[in-house]
């Protein structure tokens, strides 16, 4: 079978399986409004530097929850059964698109609600929302692999953090950088740097990730 | 001994740099005065480990390729060894920037890249720790290796030549090469720099040697 149509039934069985159950999704979304609200409690009100820097954390202890998931909830044979009519990347490209679309729709959520609780004055307000949707983005394909790892691995929730944070601090690194140059409504020129970095990294990323599924799926 | 000749001239080439370097001319400039002598010692440790560390990557993709159990353990010697070579190197600049730039740990963003990079492979190590079988332990943290490298090379080489930085040739600052590194002081550095490779090699070959050892034994 040809990976396109292979990768949209999956895509589809996903999105469907979540729409039926509505665990994950619930789930994570409770999780962020709660984490939001939190901080809100404990901050009131925050200077800038401390607004996005708050958000970013928030969202990135929300992603390693929404995605440590993406393989655990599967049961053994279930994946078994996968691997026998689809190919590993046709089911790593599935779950990364997967991820993308939840991280995307969840940091939607978290940013409209975390900038109703907390006033802030966003200068660029576009190229903020532009950074979130980076943010959403890189989480995704780094977590995704990173969770196939740590799957793979008895003890998971440990291990997912201890793995996944040397990886994801370049990327929170750049995304700050670039949300702050936002909030500061500074020209959009001066962003470039940041923005074609990140996109690196994703495409980097995406590309050892599709290398080198096919050798971790096996047992 | 024909195979030899490199680790002899290893050790020639970093006893030379140790006594060249602490009684050769320097030049003498501000702020830096003497410990411009540590140039020495403190960046061949990055040398060497990033060149530790791109063995241990290959030997993890020839592990892929293979399954041959000599790669991995070849793999994780390596990143055995480069770890050493990174906590050394950190220690060696956290006194230099102490006498230099007031502090042991300024805000610098090759400092904080650094210890992020073996922060990375402190976690491939507790990630081995945690698999029991040998032959899913090889696979699974190869992987890993291999994932993480990409993104190691973007924290060491690109992230801080994006914002500014107090080390020479980051953030508009001049390199070495711009006024400070006479000739005199390249007649040292380069052995220096060639010598702690040989040694890092050195030092993964005998450890690997004695990992291979100690599982024939418990082999039978």
């Amino acid at each position: 079978m040809n990976l396109y149509p292979q990768i949209k039934y999956l895509l589809k069985k996903e999105i469907v399986l979540e729409w039926r159950s509505k665990y994950a999704l619930n789930g994570i979304l409770l999780y962020v409004v709660s984490t939001v609200f939190v901080c809100y409690l404990s901050f009131r009100t925050t200077p800038p530097l401390v607004w996005n820097a708050l958000f970013w954390i928030i969202m990135l202890f929300a992603a390693i929850n929404a995605i440590s998931k993406s393989f655990v909830q599967e049961s053994k044979g279930r994946l078994l059964y996968y691997y026998q009519i689809a190919s590993p990347q046709a089911i790593i490209i599935a779950k990364i698109i997967y991820n993308m679309l939840l991280m995307i729709l969840m940091s939607v959520i978290a940013l409209f609600f975390y900038s109703i609780v907390f006033q802030n004055n966003v200068g660029d307000k576009l190229l903020y929302f532009g950074a979130v949707m980076l943010g959403a983005i890189s989480f995704s394909s780094v977590f995704t692999m990173i969770s196939a790892i740590a799957s793979k691995a008895n003890n998971n929730g440990t291990l997912m953090a201890i793995l996944s944070f040397p990886v994801i601090i370049p990327v929170i690194i750049l995304i700050i950088k670039l949300s702050k140059n936002a909030m500061d409504g500074l020209d959009r020129s001066v962003s470039l740097d940041e923005i074609g970095v990140l996109t690196a990294i994703n495409l980097i990323v995406i590309t050892v990730s599709l290398l080198l599924f096919p050798y971790l799926w096996r047992d | 001994m024909s195979n030899n000749w490199w680790k002899i001239t290893a050790s020639v080439f970093v006893l030379f740099s140790v006594v060249a370097g602490l009684l050769l001319k320097v030049p003498t400039l501000p702020i830096l005065h003497e410990s411009i002598r540590n140039l020495y010692f403190h960046v061949p440790m990055w040398f060497a480990m990033i060149v530790i560390y791109t063995v241990a990557v290959v030997n993890s993709i020839r592990y892929l390729q293979t399954n041959n159990e000599k790669y991995d353990l070849i793999a994780v010697e390596s990143v055995n060894t480069g770890l050493v070579f990174g906590f050394v190197g950190l220690l060696s600049g956290m006194i230099w920037a102490n006498f230099t730039w007031g502090s042991p740990w300024p805000n610098d963003p090759k400092l904080n890249s650094a210890a992020i990079a073996t922060l990375m492979y402190l976690a491939y190590t507790v990630l081995r720790s945690s698999l029991d079988e040998e032959q899913k332990r090889a696979k699974i943290s190869a992987i890993y290796n291999i994932f993480s490298f990409p993104v190691m090379v973007v924290l060491l080489f690109v992230l801080p030549r994006l914002t500014d930085s107090l080390h020479p040739g980051n953030g508009g600052n001049p390199g070495f090469g711009a006024y400070d590194l006479d000739s005199n002081m390249r007649f040292v550095f380069y052995p220096a720099v060639l010598g702690w490779i040989g040694i890092a090699v050195w030092i993964m070959n005998i450890r690997f040697r004695i990992r291979k050892l100690e599982n024939k034994r418990n082999q039978i």
